[in-house]
């Protein structure tokens, strides 16, 4: 009896859930993300089975993943959001750290440049700008090269010092963008705060990223940074540039903004979303491999799938931030 | 029944979550017949690392070989050893005693057993490798039917380097290699041949 009560409403919870994930403004994209989904798996696996090659196929199974980790992580409630994204700047950093040439000096800065993940995700939740600003830029700036001073070890100081600080200010400053949206209010007049606006930066990037992949396997002639990223043409460029300029304005109903300010921010996100996928390209090309890791097959690693965010987050956040906060 | 408690709570979540590893080649690690398990060393973790490759239902049959100075110095080290970890300890030193040393390894593998062996006979420096003894190849005669399975570790010696205390986490590298057998090779060719299979698959991975 009291067993099938309490499984009752373990079912009952489960439903609400799922309808209220699947209502609402961010409902319908939700829904029509996991159409074009369902969409690309019934074309790769079904209709063009013999033809792709097995790494798209791994991709599209991949994107299951992703989507489904993000729409559990990041789509549910808040407080499970901060947990998700700190985990994805876990991730990454970590990924970054395996991949880059460190010294047993440096396990020390490194340590705690994981522990400052907490602190940042902490300041997002509880929604203290100014902290939450500061923290990396400022407070672990001055904190990691203090570290390196009390270990004494001066050779390669410059060089080591550095190469943490980046890698704390892209994926652990940059992304955590993503979670202090999430904490944003609805904007007055509007039905929608946090969660549209993080749903609208993290659809748009991706998609950004998709779409050049798209446009330069059909159109691409023009390497546009050969040395590089030698798969990256001027074609993919332009034509997701323009398609996601489109795109941001149909989903500008997860938004605040005008129809000219949604045309901005698509801008904003194509051409910031290039730059940081190529940036981290160039890292790869600096320390020589070609993907930052293996958790994910047909991607690489998870470095190779927030590349595009760790330049979008900040930059739309501040977009918005100036513009209605 | 507390070492798969260990390994199921402690272990396996730390080492596949926390860190996270990278294996490839696991299609040469067969899981239900008993075989020698031969790495580089660089860190405690080590042995953690390559335990945590079996299915947990198999934990209690994997014994990895550790020095008997080391981890049985005092008898709450050697209560952990035994039970949490179930180690084989054996003397680094040569000693005068009627039993071959590698009698029990034998013994072990006999009983359905695999057996972890580090050839280094100690971790070093981290993150480099240090001259293969022979052990492995006198117990791979003793057990010709057994195969012997090189694995390349990476990594692990910058998550717990000798010496330390604080764990940092990184991605470990679990190169496993195509299990050897030895042939009519002496000792001394089956060590170096062991020894360089497990360095070219560390310098590839750099």
């Amino acid at each position: 009896m009291d067993g099938a009560s309490t499984l009752c409403a373990g079912v009952k919870i489960m439903i609400e859930t799922i309808t209220t994930l699947f209502s609402g403004k961010s409902g319908i994209v939700l829904l029509i993300i996991l159409g074009i989904l369902a969409f690309a798996t019934l074309i790769v696996s079904v209709v063009f089975r013999t033809k792709t090659s097995q790494e798209l196929k791994d991709r599209v199974y991949s994107w299951w993943i992703i989507i489904g980790a993000f729409i559990l992580g990041a789509m549910l409630n808040t407080t499970v959001a901060m947990f998700f994204f700190a985990l994805i700047s876990y991730l990454a950093l970590k990924e970054y750290f395996t991949l880059i040439p460190t010294r047993r000096t440096d396990r020390r800065i490194i340590f705690y440049a994981y522990l400052s993940i907490v602190f940042q995700y902490w300041f997002a939740g509880a929604q203290w700008y100014g902290m939450f600003i500061i923290w990396i830029p400022v407070y672990l700036f001055l904190l990691l090269p203090f570290r390196q001073v009390l270990i004494g070890e001066t050779q390669g100081f410059l060089e080591n010092t550095s190469r943490v600080q980046w890698g704390l200010m892209m994926f652990v400053f940059g992304l955590s963008h993503l979670a202090y949206m999430m904490t944003l209010p609805a904007v007055a007049g509007h039905d929608v705060g946090g969660k549209e606006l993080v749903l609208y930066l993290v659809v748009l990037t991706e998609l950004n990223d998709v779409l050049q992949y798209l446009w330069g396997k059909t159109l691409g002639r023009h390497k546009i940074v050969p040395k590089v990223s030698p798969n990256k043409t001027v074609e993919g460029f332009v034509g997701a540039f323009i398609t996601l300029s489109a795109l941001a304005v149909a989903f500008s109903f997860l938004t605040p903004f005008t129809t000219l300010q949604a045309l901005a921010a698509g801008m904003l996100i194509s051409g910031a979303g290039f730059v940081g996928d190529v940036v981290i390209s160039m890292v790869k090309r600096d320390i020589g491999v070609k993907d930052s890791g293996h958790l994910l097959p047909g991607h690489g690693g998870i470095l190779d799938r927030v590349d595009s965010l760790t330049y979008t987050a900040p930059l739309f956040f501040h977009f918005t931030y100036y513009l209605y906060y | 029944m507390l070492k798969w408690l260990f390994f199921a709570l402690i272990v396996r979540p730390t080492v596949l979550l926390i860190f996270g590893v990278h294996v490839r080649g696991r299609e040469h690690l067969s899981t239900d017949k008993p075989c020698i398990i031969v790495a580089n060393h660089n860190s405690h973790l080590d042995t953690l690392v390559l335990m945590s490759l079996f299915p947990l239902r198999k934990i209690h049959r994997i014994r990895p070989v550790a020095a008997a100075d080391y981890f049985m110095k005092n008898r709450l080290i050697a209560w952990f050893s035994t039970h949490f970890i179930g180690i084989i300890p054996l003397s680094r030193k040569v000693e005068r005693s009627h039993s071959h040393p590698l009698e029990p390894l034998r013994q072990a593998l006999e009983a359905g057993d695999s057996i972890i062996l580090f050839p280094e006979g100690s971790r070093g420096e981290a993150e480099q490798m240090s001259k293969f003894k022979s052990g492995v190849a006198h117990l791979a005669k003793m057990t010709p039917t057994v195969p012997v399975i090189p694995i390349y570790l990476g990594g692990a010696g910058k998550v717990l380097p000798k010496g330390e205390a604080l764990l940092v986490p990184f991605i470990i590298d679990v190169h496993i290699l195509e299990a050897m057998m030895i042939a009519k090779e002496d000792i001394q060719a089956f060590t170096e041949r062991l020894e360089e299979v497990i360095k070219k698959a560390g310098e590839r991975d750099v």
